[in-house]
């Protein structure tokens, strides 16, 4: 057994290698070695939590087999799942981060003893405040992430659902909770505290299904954030440095990410939050605008005699080339072009797939070197200098009507100027717009050229004709 | 007059959340699915939690009703831990730089 000092002291120098793990993804040379630190941190923080308690009973032997338990399952889902589900697994990891903060308030609301924090019915004030939010955004966490989760994996529908005084409903139960607390502290009522929990469960539903597919990088970034003060909740009441430091971490973390995520979007968090975007597109009216207008379109010989004789083509890629898994099918295409002396490069927009960086992962897995895939900012200057842009399941990010018409629900978005390049190819499976329901200019351009097909045979076809 | 220890363990937290800003600012865009799985990874040291709560269970009954619910938290957080270094790990090995993959 350890004392409290000391263990404090590994509890901070697990905390320390946490911030230099997220500190080595600045780049990804050191991106591995920065996981390395997390892996030890982890580590340090379980090692001396055992040698705390210095309880070496049967007990422990259970603690063993239940972390293995959960270890293999972990290990297996981790290699087994494809790079394409990403935003599924974080999201049902979230989920866990969320259930297991709730677990954990639970057995300390039951048996205070065991951490120090009273006795039951007689729990220290500060601790029952700092359990009962650890427990409530733990809640909100855990069935926020199961719903992103489901309307992820497509088991849900992604179109928002909403009803009339949902937000007013919101606002009740949220001010519910609050109540609930206070009332709590006064009674220490395990009835209450069970309640809180369970309204805070329903609030989580209730705050992600008005949320539309299109905003679900959002969404993931936001319960990335509640998982965090969820652990930080949760650090406060066990007094646990490294559990804070952490908490905060992850919650700045995912502040963050939100924020960027909504700027890419131009929208504004609270209106995200809100939900219900794409739902009120008019699409009857749309249709018949569709069908007035002339579109271009070819197959793949057209395509790859284009980029044939192109000498610069940039690849724009979206959540479309992720379901169609059309990644290494496009790898093949542009190691066929650079044979022929072509400049290939890559341009993501922030908001490209359906979580933060989800396009540079899938291209990474296709061995696409990542100092050739450039972010929004970096290339849109290009596009102007080159000969054929290549959009493969990406819509809305190239949509001009965001820089041209102040009616537009996109309007003011950052978009990449697609259209200033000679000759755009477009594959895409119709003329359906994208997500936010928006009618996309691009098709009707006269340089560009629609490819009607599903992104991976495509793809393989101008492979084909390339030779 | 003492200072309260709240007081301390609060100054850590808003502390390291101006840490986690600059930090994460600067992670590059290109990782940040990475950075979701691993900070995924690290918030599931909420386990030491549910390991003092597994523990406290006597030698004679180490399930009781509290404990269950310890055990449950260190299947779920052991999940996490495990699958989110390892599919982190899996996804940073596939980012290469241009030079390496010269055949």
């Amino acid at each position: 057994m350890i004392s409290a000092n000391l263990s404090a002291v590994f509890y901070l120098i697990s905390g320390i290698l946490f911030i230099l793990a997220l500190r080595g993804l600045s780049s990804p040379d050191t991106s591995r070695q920065g996981n390395y630190f997390g892996i030890a941190g982890m580590i340090i923080a379980i090692v001396v939590t055992f040698l705390s308690i210095g309880n070496f009973s049967t007990s422990l032997v259970y603690v063993i087999i239940f972390l293995l338990i959960g270890g293999i399952i972990g290990a297996f889902i981790a290699f087994k799942i494809p790079m394409t589900a990403m935003p599924e697994l974080v999201a049902g990891f979230h989920s866990l981060v969320g259930l297991a903060a709730v677990f954990v308030a639970i057995a300390a609301f039951l048996n205070p003893e065991a951490f120090n924090l009273g006795v039951v019915g007689g729990i220290k004030l500060a601790s029952l405040i700092e359990m009962s939010i650890g427990a409530a955004v733990g809640a909100i966490t855990f069935s926020g992430s199961i719903i992103a989760f489901l309307k992820l994996r497509g088991i849900m529908s992604g179109s928002p659902i909403t009803f009339s005084g949902q937000h007013l409903l919101n606002l009740i139960l949220g001010i519910g909770i609050f109540v609930l607390i206070f009332y709590l502290c006064k009674t220490q009522s395990a009835n209450v505290f069970w309640t809180v929990i369970m309204i805070s469960f329903l609030v989580g539903v209730l705050l992600i299904i008005p949320i539309g597919g299109a905003d679900m990088p959002v969404v993931i970034s936001m319960l990335n954030s509640y998982s965090g003060w969820a652990a930080a909740g949760i650090g406060f009441t066990l007094e646990n440095t490294a559990l804070i430091i952490t908490g905060a971490l992850v919650g700045s973390s995912g502040a963050i990410l939100s924020y960027i995520m909504c700027k890419a979007m131009n929208r504004s968090f609270v209106s995200v939050i809100l939900g219900g975007f794409g739902a009120d597109s008019s699409a009857d009216d749309k249709k018949e605008k569709k069908d007035q207008k002339p579109v271009k379109s070819g197959n793949a010989e057209d395509a790859a005699f284009l980029m044939k004789n192109a000498s610069s083509v940039i690849i724009v890629p979206g959540y479309g080339m992720a379901v169609a898994q059309a990644q290494h099918a496009l790898r093949e295409m542009v190691d066929k072009l650079k044979k022929n002396d072509i400049k290939v490069t890559y341009a993501i927009h922030p908001v490209a797939g359906r979580m933060p960086g989800h396009m540079n992962v899938l291209l990474a897995e296709a061995n696409v070197p990542y100092d050739e895939v450039f972010e929004l900012e970096d290339i849109n200057n290009d596009f102007a200098n080159s000969d054929v842009a290549f959009v493969i399941g990406a819509n809305d990010v190239t949509n001009p009507v965001a820089k041209t018409d102040p009616k537009s629900p996109i309007f003011g978005m950052p978009v990449l100027d697609v259209e200033k390049c000679k000759s755009v190819l477009f594959v895409k499976r119709s003329l359906s717009p994208g997500y936010a329901g928006i009618d996309n200019e691009l098709f009707y351009k006269d340089n560009t050229l629609m490819l009607f097909a599903d992104a991976k045979k495509m793809t393989e076809d101008i492979v084909k004709n390339l030779d | 007059m003492e200072i309260d220890p709240f007081i301390f363990r609060f100054s850590i937290f808003i502390l390291s959340i101006f840490i986690g800003y600059y930090v994460v600012w600067s992670v590059t865009p290109s990782l940040h699915t990475p950075l979701m799985s691993v900070t995924n990874a690290i918030s599931s040291v909420i386990i030491v939690g549910a390991i003092i709560a597994a523990l406290a269970g006597s030698s004679e009954s180490v399930f009781n009703i509290s404990s269950i619910f310890g055990f449950l938290a260190i299947v779920l957080a052991a999940i996490n831990i495990f699958g989110g270094f390892l599919v982190t790990q899996r996804m940073l090995q596939m980012y290469k730089k241009k030079k390496d993959k010269k055949k």
